[in-house]
């Protein structure tokens, strides 16, 4: 592949921010443009790897290699899969409709749009990571800005405690993985971090069962697993909203992704031994989660633990080790990036017009930004698993691994979506219709153009995959099959 | 004997040579322009710094083998060559650092800190007993005067003797140790004294014991626990740029030789040192981070924080193998810049608003975003997050560890990294909080030109590992 | 001509959810274009299904007009579609109501875009149950319907609309969690959703030891049907699964009612025939008495909660339940004596009940809604006399209560004497007691009639109330006109039913 295409999408958003930091900072159109600019063109090129990817070849494409440190065995080394390709059409879209929701931000505009493509850049650089070193070198990456955006910019009540709790988990959870990392990298004793070297490292059983746990452990505090999913919640309501998109839509699955790549697919014996557990957990992630989403009054607060209670469904997929679980979990990822992503927006928007984020206070908005609501109609639906958006399609085959396994789990974990339904309606009927309060008759405007923009096509990729499954499925069937390889089973 | 004097060993000191040059310099200098504006002597200290520096590159590469001088006083090796590196660009910074327009004694002050890189250049190359304690002591007593320097301040004056008082302690009880190692083999060069104790059939505890005695000197210089008393109070009431230089290129020093002189002299009690180490290494991680959490002086708090670092460096040096010593050198480089920027900065904002409290930072990033983003950097890097060079340099040493198999020790430094992070980020956030004051700091060009030289260094060390690596991986090799 | 007839199901599936889209781009303001968009627009579909009906060849194929492609490889599901003469019939009545539906809401005057789209969405989840011969796919429009219904209720609705929508939604969607389970189960177990493929595989699934999931396979089996019975009899409703539907019913607005009991209803009793019988025959042959006990306590209970009612419009809610208990009650003869003449017979009558029960329940409803719209009340002790101030339209109520009464010639008649006929020999005690409800029946019917047109006139309404007008008397025309044809001549449609039938069991 002559054509650098997936460094370019990883140092797009980095050039990006550098450049957005060297310019005076009352150039804040010049700050926008190129910020909006860079995720435009990121999303391009991802549509672009989306497109060009090919299906029959299959395997990692678009494969980049440089030596990074050889005495060490690190090498840059990007190459998407299946699996990776549509979380990096998820970063690039999730990215770009951040940008463009937070068009608006007038305090510290450059240090905001700067920290935020290095967000971007951050995620990519995992999605795309074929050596263990650099994932996890982009994995860390997101500390900072992550920490910054919600402490500098977040909402001022909670800001300090939100940002601190959120950087720290995921900063233990990260560090204990790198310890993981490490004793992988020497107990293949090959002087190398080429995952796809470890991949057939033959590691023994017995260290496979004791580390695997330490390194999905570590990562998948990222995806929010019980009972560390604590941050989320409170990270995601503290957050700017364009960073409550990023951290939930994205970043969260960034933790995933690599509990799969590294944990899953390097220790497949470990996953094998431990995927009870990491079932019950993720069940009680989606039970719980749910339950909890039901009892906020905070409209924020109910869609942070509605992630919770979704990325518990991602777990659920990766623990079955099954082809079908697998496939949903690739799904879910995607599906909930969007979805969650959306909801924040909404509710974003929602509070930059209300100054309220209180359920009870709210009501009838639908008059007043009816795109806005319609949003939050769809991504509601899509979180309920309605059919026919592209929640049912990811979650319906996550069951049908679990049923594969531990049917019990499946049974259990389904009541999740009928209290999922519960607290979507609830919120959705209150906030947006019934009667709007008499201070919000005036004060309240109809969200922006752009805004609009970015509820309609997230909203058109929702139904667009619910609809016409296939389009990824394909894609992501193919990704399974390179983890199925590994981990054995159907 | 090897090593005995030949005219070819010349090019091996060419940089301390020149060093003991630019102090002559720097005295004539500051003699003849006395009283004048001489801010230009602080310029001339780092270019002369430097130049040495690159003089060592040039021409004292140290050949494949290592090679014992001047009678077996100093060993040329890659140890050496490296460490020299990182005490001179480590004083040109603080040289930079420092630079005032006018002020008292400015040709004292750049003196005393050309004399004690001297020393720890020589530190850092010493092959025997006696030249060792020489060059500890030529490190230290211009930093005991230093730590003093501003001596209308009570606490700069009270940290001098604090640390004179402790420095002397620990010197004395190392030197006792010394004597005794002496005593048991006969000789005092450091490549003899294994193999002669082994003669000697010295008793394992016997071993042990002089382990211990010599760490307690080298304990001090490194500021672990339970020998890191000192360092807060000397760091807060030092000259910032002194602190500095005390947190980065002394420490440094002392890595140095405890590397040096445990592998080379011990090397047979190393599953009892590196133990000792070990706990040395968690006790000075938790109680550093631990300690740092409480602190509202940022200058306590880096010291606190370099007590912490002190031990991460130590989780290499417990490893025992070549990779922990390759990653307590790239660490080591690494907390230089690192640091030396965050004191640097410290330096700059005490000097302006005239506090060392953390609330002094409080609107940092609408005053001077640029200073901000370089204090920023640095944190992030003492914390251990990419792309900066503190995250390479704990990646090694905690690999080293795991590949020694103390995952144990691993955990517990990340754990406490975890910690560290916090308090790191806590002054992060206090720097973009909206303060009091919005009029931006005025900087030196000096000032300027090292702040960027250490955000330049944290960068390029974290970004591109293989050229230092390289070198840090000589550096392990010639002690293996 | 070959694209349409090639494609013909999934034009009539999703031309609907095309108008809607169509609907989009009209002003919002512009009521009237979007009334008559949306009725030509549902049209559309009507005048397809009814090409459908003319090109069924009952004595061909079980399956006509199939179409398949791919959907959703990964897991085995297709989009499958194709009609049988049960479905075929359901099609028909679907996309009549529709059109009847959207004419009666034309006094709807409130976000009528919205109102209008929300219809046609919810044709097209209806129609796709009806034609979907994959289990996925049937599922995913069976779940599809309930969004749009629940906002038709939700925006539309009465005082508790939120409760109700509420209250709706939720159990609909938690009666079917059990089946989105046995449906998960059974993919899992055969490896694919197809449903023709399924009908083979599935009621001759065997495994190993006969144990799955550590339970005996007997067991699995029972409980997946369960899963599926108690999906469906929420949707029907089945006594004690019911008591969503007053709420649903009496908070919608008319065409809400109107549809939900005349289609909606509908989908449940046709996922026990569709699915529940040939997919379990023989749990269904073991539970047949449960079945027949359940339908009969709907009659029963579904009459007594009837004449209970004060409201106008719950008094018609619990008459559905009671009616469509006759439905159940074939499909429990069926269960209980598969592919006997007798049982053909009463199934036959349950799938000509739900015809029929979509004409006149809707006609009910509407004729509810119209009175409703004039008076604001509903509350039947508020009514008396109005025959006199109303007599066109009291005509109409009393020929449509009349047909939902079982008045021999109309259209309730023939399909209540058909399930009853084939029930007997199979079921006699359900049978016997059923002939209570039926008897009930007659009792709540006239008692509505009575409180609204007869009686001591309530002077209160003198020049308050107008008569039916000429757009509601179209609405209404139609289902009359059925109602009569079916009652006097019904051999057109049952003919395709019985074939249908027949091919089944």
């Amino acid at each position: 592949m002559g054509f650098p295409i997936l460094s370019l999408i990883i140092f797009l958003p980095l050039a990006a921010g550098l450049i957005i930091l060297a310019l005076p900072a009352d150039r804040k159109l010049a700050i926008k443009g190129i910020a909006l600019g860079a995720g435009v063109l990121s999303l391009v090129l991802a549509v672009i790897v989306y497109a060009g990817y090919d299906l029959a070849q299959g395997g990692y494409q678009f494969v980049e290699r440089m030596p990074w440190l050889p005495a060490l065995g690190i090498s840059y080394y990007v190459g998407v899969n299946g699996m990776s390709v549509p979380l990096v059409l998820l970063g690039a879209l999730v990215i770009t409709a951040g940008v463009m929701i937070s068009w608006r931000v007038e305090d510290r505009p450059r240090e905001f749009f700067s920290f935020m493509m290095f967000l971007g850049a951050s995620v990519q650089g995992v999605f795309c990571s074929l050596d263990l070193f650099m994932l996890f070198f982009f994995y860390e990456l997101a500390v900072f800005p992550k920490y910054l955006m919600i402490a500098i910019w977040g909402s001022p009540k909670t800001r300090d405690y939100g940002s601190m709790k959120l950087t720290l988990y995921l900063f233990i959870g990260s560090v204990i993985s790198l310890v993981g990392v490490l004793a992988m990298y020497f107990a293949a004793g090959q002087k190398t971090f080429d995952m796809l070297v470890l991949e057939n490292a033959g590691f023994s059983m017995a260290f496979q069962q004791t580390w695997f746990l330490v390194v999905f452990g570590g990562f998948a505090v990222l995806g929010g697993i019980f009972p560390f999913h604590s941050w989320a919640p409170d990270g995601h309501v503290a957050a700017p909203t364009a960073i409550s998109m990023l951290l939930a839509g994205v970043e969260m699955k960034v933790g995933a992704f690599a509990a799969l790549r590294v944990a899953i697919m390097l220790l497949p014996e470990g996953a094998r031994y431990w995927s009870l557990l990491i079932l019950i957990l993720g069940t009680i992630n989606v039970v719980y989660g749910a339950f909890i989403a039901l009892i906020q009054t905070d409209f924020k607060y109910v869609i942070g633990f509605s992630s919770v209670s979704h990325m518990g469904l991602v777990l659920i997929g990766f623990a079955t080790l099954s082809r079908e679980g697998l496939l949903g979990a690739g799904m879910q990822m995607f599906s909930h990036g969007i979805m969650t992503a959306l909801f924040f927006a909404v509710v974003g928007m929602v509070y930059d017009r209300t100054h309220t984020r209180n359920i009870g206070e709210l009501g009838g908005l639908f008059q007043k930004m009816p795109i806005a609501a319609i949003g939050f109609i769809v991504a509601g639906l899509v979180s309920m698993g309605m059919p026919g958006f592209s929640g049912f399609v990811a979650e319906f085959p996550i069951f049908m691994g679990a049923w594969r396994v531990l049917p019990l789990v499946a049974i259990i974990a389904i009541l999740g979506v009928i209290i999922t339904a519960g607290y979507i309606l609830l919120v959705m009927r209150r906030v947006f219709f019934g009667k709007l309060p008499e201070a919000f008759e005036k004060s309240v405007t109809d969200i922006t153009v752009m805004d609009k923009i970015v509820v309609g096509v997230l909203v058109l990729l929702m139904v667009v995959i619910g609809v016409f499954p296939s389009l990824m499925t394909t894609m992501i069937e193919s990704g399974v099959n390179q983890i199925l390889a590994l981990v054995g089973g159907a | 004997m090897t090593g005995a004097f030949e005219l070819s060993m010349i090019p091996a000191v060419l940089p301390e040579i020149m060093l003991i040059l630019l102090a002559v310099l720097v005295l004539v200098l500051d003699l003849v322009y006395r009283d004048r504006e001489n801010s230009a002597l602080g310029w001339i200290t780092a270019i002369g710094l430097l130049v040495a520096a690159g003089l060592g590159v040039a021409f004292s590469r140290p050949a494949s083998e290592p090679v014992l001088l001047f009678g077996g006083m100093l060993r040329q090796d890659w140890l050496t060559f490296t460490f020299r590196l990182i005490f001179m660009v480590g004083a040109a910074l603080t040289a930079l650092v420092g630079t005032e327009k006018s002020g008292k004694h400015l040709g004292e002050y750049y003196l005393l800190l050309i004399i004690s890189t001297l020393g720890m250049s020589l530190m850092a190359s010493s092959a025997n007993l006696i030249m060792l304690y020489l060059a500890i002591e030529t490190t230290s007593i211009p930093l005991y005067i230093l730590a003093g320097f501003k001596v209308t301040d009570q606490k700069s004056v009270e940290a001098g003797i604090k640390y004179l008082l402790f420095g002397a302690m620990t010197s004395a009880v190392m030197l006792y140790g010394f004597s005794l190692l002496w005593g048991f083999s006969g000789t005092t060069s450091l490549y003899e004294l294994a193999d002669a104790l082994k003669a000697g059939s010295a008793p394992p505890v016997l071993m042990g014991g002089l382990a211990l005695l010599v760490l307690v000197g080298f304990g001090f210089k490194v500021s672990a626990a339970p020998l890191h008393f000192w360092a807060p109070d000397v760091y807060e009431g030092a000259p910032t740029p002194v602190a500095g230089f005390l947190s980065t290129a002394s420490k440094a020093a002392g890595f140095a030789v405890l590397a040096r002189v445990l592998l080379a002299v011990f090397p047979d009690s190393l599953p009892f040192w590196t133990v000792v180490i070990a706990v040395l290494a968690t006790v000075s991680m938790i109680l550093g981070n631990v300690l740092a959490l409480v602190q509202r002086n940022i200058k306590r708090l880096l010291a606190y924080s370099s007590i912490a670092q002190a031990g991460y460096i130590l989780v290499g040096v417990a490893a025992g193998n070549e990779l922990g010593v390759t990653g307590v050198v790239y660490y080591l480089a690494s907390y230089l810049v690192t640091n030396l920027a965050a004191f640097g900065i410290v330096w700059l904002v005490g000097r302006q608003v005239g506090s060392d409290d953390l609330d002094a930072y409080a609107g940092l990033g609408k005053r001077n975003p640029a200073v901000a983003l370089a204090m920023l950097l640095a944190l992030l890097s003492l914390g251990g997050v990419p792309p900066l060079s503190g995250f390479f340099g704990k990646l090694l040493v905690f690999g080293a560890a795991v590949q020694a198999g103390q995952f144990w020790l691993a955990f517990v430094g990340v754990i406490t990294s975890v910690i560290g992070l916090y308090y790191y980020l806590t002054v992060m956030k206090i720097m973009y909080r909206p303060g009091t004051d919005e009029q931006p700091l005025p900087m030196t060009p000096a000032w300027r030109t090292a702040l960027l030289a250490c955000v330049a260094g944290m960068i390029f060390l974290g970004v591109a590992f293989a050229p230092w690596y390289g070198w840090a991986t000589a550096a392990a090799g010639s002690l293996f | 001509m070959n694209f349409i007839s090639d494609h013909l199901l999934t034009l009539i599936l999703f031309s609907p959810t095309l108008v809607a889209l169509v609907l989009m781009l009209i002003p919002s303001g512009n009521k009237q274009a979007l009334r008559w968009t949306a009725l030509i627009g549902s049209l559309i579909p009507f005048g397809l299904s009814l090409g459908l009906w003319a090109g069924f060849d009952p004595g061909g194929a079980k399956f006509q007009f199939a179409e398949q492609a791919n959907w959703y490889p990964a897991i085995g599901s297709s989009y499958h579609v194709g009609v049988d003469g049960i479905a075929l019939t359901m099609v028909v009545l679907t996309t009549l109501l529709t059109v009847i539906s959207i004419l009666a809401s034309f006094s709807i005057t409130e976000k009528v875009k919205a109102f209008m789209a929300l219809f046609l969405v919810l044709e097209t989840g209806m129609l796709g149950v009806f034609v979907s011969l994959d289990l996925l796919l049937f599922f995913v429009f069976w779940e599809i319907g309930l969004v749009p219904m629940y906002f038709l209720i939700s925006q539309w609705g009465g005082e508790k609309r939120n409760y109700a929508s509420l209250k709706f939604i939720l159990y609909t969607m938690g009666g079917s969690l059990g089946l989105l389970l046995a449906t998960q189960m059974i993919g899992v177990l055969t490896g694919t959703y197809d449903l023709p493929r399924l009908l083979e595989l599935w009621p001759a699934y065997q495994v190993s030891g006969n144990v799955l999931f550590g339970l005996p396979l007997a067991t699995v089996k029972s409980i997946a049907f369960w899963a599926f019975v108690i999906a469906f009899a929420v949707k029907v409703p089945v006594w004690p699964f019911h008591t969503w539907l007053p709420d649903a019913h009496t908070e919608a607005p008319t065409a809400g009612s109107m549809i939900l009991a005349g289609v909606l209803l509908k989908l449940g009793a046709f996922g026990f025939i569709r699915l529940v019988l040939p997919l379990y025959p023989a749990e269904s042959q073991q539970y047949a008495g449960w079945l027949a006990g359940l339908a009969t306590l709907a009659i029963i209970f579904g009459a007594f909660g009837a004449f209970g009612q004060n409201d106008f419009k719950r008094l018609v809610a619990y008459s559905s339940i009671n009616h469509m208990g006759f439905v159940m009650l074939g499909v429990a003869a069926m269960a209980a004596a598969p592919g006997t003449a007798d049982a053909v017979i009463a199934l036959n009558g349950s799938v000509l009940q739900m015809f029929n029960h979509g004409l006149y329940s809707a006609g009910m409803f509407f004729l509810v809604g119209v009175i409703y719209e004039r008076a604001h009340t509903r509350d039947l002790s508020k009514f008396g006399g109005l025959w006199a101030l109303l007599p066109v339209y009291g005509t109409i109520l009393i020929f449509v209560s009349m047909a939902s009464l079982g008045l021999p010639g109309l259209n309730g008649f023939v399909s209540e004497f058909l399930v009853v006929r084939g029930a007997w020999p199979v079921l006699q005690v359900a049978t016997a007691l059923s002939m209570i409800g039926l008897f009930f029946t007659g009792a709540y019917t006239l008692k509505g009639l009575w409180t609204v047109l007869h009686g001591p006139l309530n002077e209160h309404w003198k020049g308050h109330l107008t008569e039916i007008n000429a757009r509601e008397i179209i609405v209404i025309a139609p289902l009359m006109v059925l109602i009569v044809v079916i009652g006097v001549w019904p051999a057109w449609i049952l003919d395709i039913i019985n074939r249908a039938v027949s091919m089944w069991f």
